[in-house]
């Protein structure tokens, strides 16, 4: 019955298992895992910068291609880029958030509508990009645009490849994200916060515009933060449905073609006549490209942390 | 819609002339109930799916008086504080029977306007729920929401809140700061503010204190004194001690029953229940 015999004991079962070498063995494993990935982001990064950071000046940043994009710059593609990520996003937010707020706010749970939208954003979620711009190609352009055309009796103005549709297909491809994140940020504002708009005698829609959607804002800012830097990358959806080999002037309507500088990293390192000649150039644009993705994304963490810390009483 | 001022009522006659030692089931089934309470329940029931949470419950709750509810966990007390301003409505699956009315109105009635029947009869929460707005705006937000615009208006209305919640000393110069920088029993006194703002007849609070310590629940308790000269309330309670010292009558309820609901003085010290004694000596709850 004695106590003092417990340590004792248990002290000669640890030395009857061993060094726990699985232990080890496994510390080492996932951790050269985990290192795997730093190193991969180091050599990426590295491998950018190193070659490029010499072609980013600031002609490069501000002037056209020239000599069949084996000099000069890539301005019209930063712009491109911009513009199509802002008219996207403008596009997104209030399809996703609204559609959050049905999911969320209005839907019953187990009606076999409910069960579809889920269902759909699920498998919206699955569809290689590609498939997108393929269907941006039909829905959008051969469907929408030309039925347009043909009902205002215009020859081919909206019926073509064009910034909107490149940036209504890009919205599309993001949609499932947004709607995710904004239906996981309503789902955080607490019962009763709720319930407090309620009882003072505030609409449902009231509450939802006054107190919900407030804040559930960080979180929307955090769907709209991964559906740009997932957007300024993509290629596949808008090689059909706007972006253009080369535009010697820059888009000024909707109804425009564009160049995009992932397409333009497509277009440098597969489709020109004198790779070597471009290679300096290649390095440039992915650098520029990465740069815009960081800092659109720092725009919308600096909103974010703002609106956190009000909503969190620090202002 | 307008915002009317609360008009001065008179104070109903308490209903009992007879002693009230009498079982609570036929507390008003008599006939219709004689008195001028203008909120009651009538043979009550409420369902969470198959549960019943409230069985039968018959109570008529006097005007500008403190009423206190009590009993044991899962008694079924906040769901019966919930259904005057069917708050209970958000729950899905729940199913009623039987009345509610508030002077003419069928609370429960499909056609009842909850949002202005909310905004007769405002709530207190549990723990204290300011939204992450300034104390201004917390103050003004149901006045914002009946669409009140006018800002010397909004300035008025939300001091003469604070004042009657008994802030207005503490928050006057930092009307402008975030709501949560304020402390607990700050926070839950700027909840009844926020209520009060709206200008209701009914305060329904649902253990406005448990979540205090016994300092801001003594300010809380004086509070709830000082206002039922011009609001009736209906308080939930764990804390048999705070029943005894706010409230005018008190209720005891027990698995979704009524048991007994008398003047307070009497419920503490001479009850007509079995149950209730053995309740409030400590006996079981």
């Amino acid at each position: 019955m004695s106590t003092l015999a417990l340590p004792h004991a248990t002290g000669a079962l640890r030395k009857a298992r061993g060094r726990d070498w699985s232990g080890i063995g496994l510390t080492v494993v996932t951790g050269l895992a985990a290192f795997l990935v730093v190193a991969m982001v180091a050599v990426i990064m590295g491998n950018i910068v190193l070659f490029g950071w010499r072609t980013v000046t600031w002609e490069f940043l501000t002037q056209n291609p020239r000599q069949g994009m084996t000099a000069g710059g890539i301005f019209p593609a930063i712009f491109g880029t911009t513009a199509l990520v802002i008219l996207m996003v403008v596009a997104l937010i209030p399809f996703g958030v609204g559609a959050a707020i049905y999911l969320h706010e209005y839907a019953r749970p187990d009606t076999w509508f409910t069960r579809a939208v889920r269902f759909s954003v699920a498998n919206l979620a699955g569809v290689p990009s590609i498939v997108y711009g393929l269907f941006g190609l039909g829905f959008f352009i051969q469907f929408v645009g030309r039925g347009i055309d043909r009902l205002a009796g215009l020859d081919v103005v909206w019926g073509q490849p064009a910034l909107l549709w490149a940036a209504l297909t890009l919205a599309l491809l993001n949609l499932p994200v947004v709607i995710v994140t904004a239906e996981e940020a309503l789902r955080t504002v607490p019962r009763e916060t709720r319930e407090a708009s309620l009882a003072l005698g505030a609409t449902r829609w009231q509450t939802i515009r006054h107190v919900l959607l407030p804040q559930a804002m960080p979180g929307i800012l955090t769907g709209a933060i991964l559906s740009v830097s997932r957007g300024a990358g993509e290629v596949a959806p808008i090689m059909f449905t706007g972006a253009a080999y080369f535009l010697p002037y820059l888009p000024t309507r909707p109804t425009d073609q564009f160049m995009e500088l992932g397409y333009h990293v497509f277009v440098l390192s597969t489709q020109s006549p004198n790779v070597d000649a471009t290679k300096p150039l290649l390095y440039g644009t992915v650098l520029v490209l990465l740069g815009l993705t960081f800092a659109l994304n720092l725009t919308a963490i600096l909103l974010r942390t703002r609106l956190r810390a009000r909503l969190a009483g620090r202002s | 819609m307008s915002v009317e001022t609360p008009t001065v009522r008179p104070a109903p006659p308490r209903p009992e002339k007879q002693p009230a030692a009498r079982p609570p089931s036929e507390a008003g089934a008599g006939g219709p109930a004689p008195d001028t309470s203008r909120l009651l329940t009538r043979d009550f029931s409420l369902f969470y799916g198959p549960v019943q949470a409230l069985k039968h419950v018959t109570i008529s709750i006097p005007s500008n008086s403190v009423t206190a509810i009590i009993g044991p966990s899962g008694c079924g007390k906040s769901t019966l504080l919930r259904s005057f301003n069917r708050m209970n409505d958000l729950i899905p699956g729940v199913r009623v029977a039987g009345e509610i009315r508030f002077a003419e109105l069928d609370i429960m009635a499909p056609s009842t306007d909850v949002v202005e029947l909310r905004r007769r009869i405002g709530m207190v929460f549990q723990r204290p729920n300011p939204f992450p707005k300034s104390i201004f705006e917390n103050v003004a937000f149901g006045l914002r929401m009946l669409g009140l615009r006018d800002r010397g208006e909004l300035e008025a209305r939300v001091e003469t809140s604070l004042k009657r919640a008994a802030l207005w000393d503490e928050v006057r110069d930092r009307l402008e700061r975030s709501a949560l920088q304020l402390s607990g029993g700050q926070q839950q006194r700027l909840c009844i503010a926020r209520s009060l703002a709206v200008e209701p007849e009914v305060l329904l609070m649902d253990e406005p204190a448990s979540a205090l310590d016994p300092s801001a629940t003594a300010r809380i308790e004086e509070l709830v004194l000082d206002l039922k000269g011009r609001y009736t309330i209906v308080v939930v309670t764990h804390n048999m001690q705070q029943a005894a010292r706010v409230s005018d009558r008190t209720a005891f309820m027990l698995s979704g029953e009524l048991i007994e609901y008398d003047e307070t003085g009497r419920v503490f010290t001479n009850p007509s229940q079995k149950l209730t004694e053995d309740y409030i000596t400590g006996r079981f709850g």
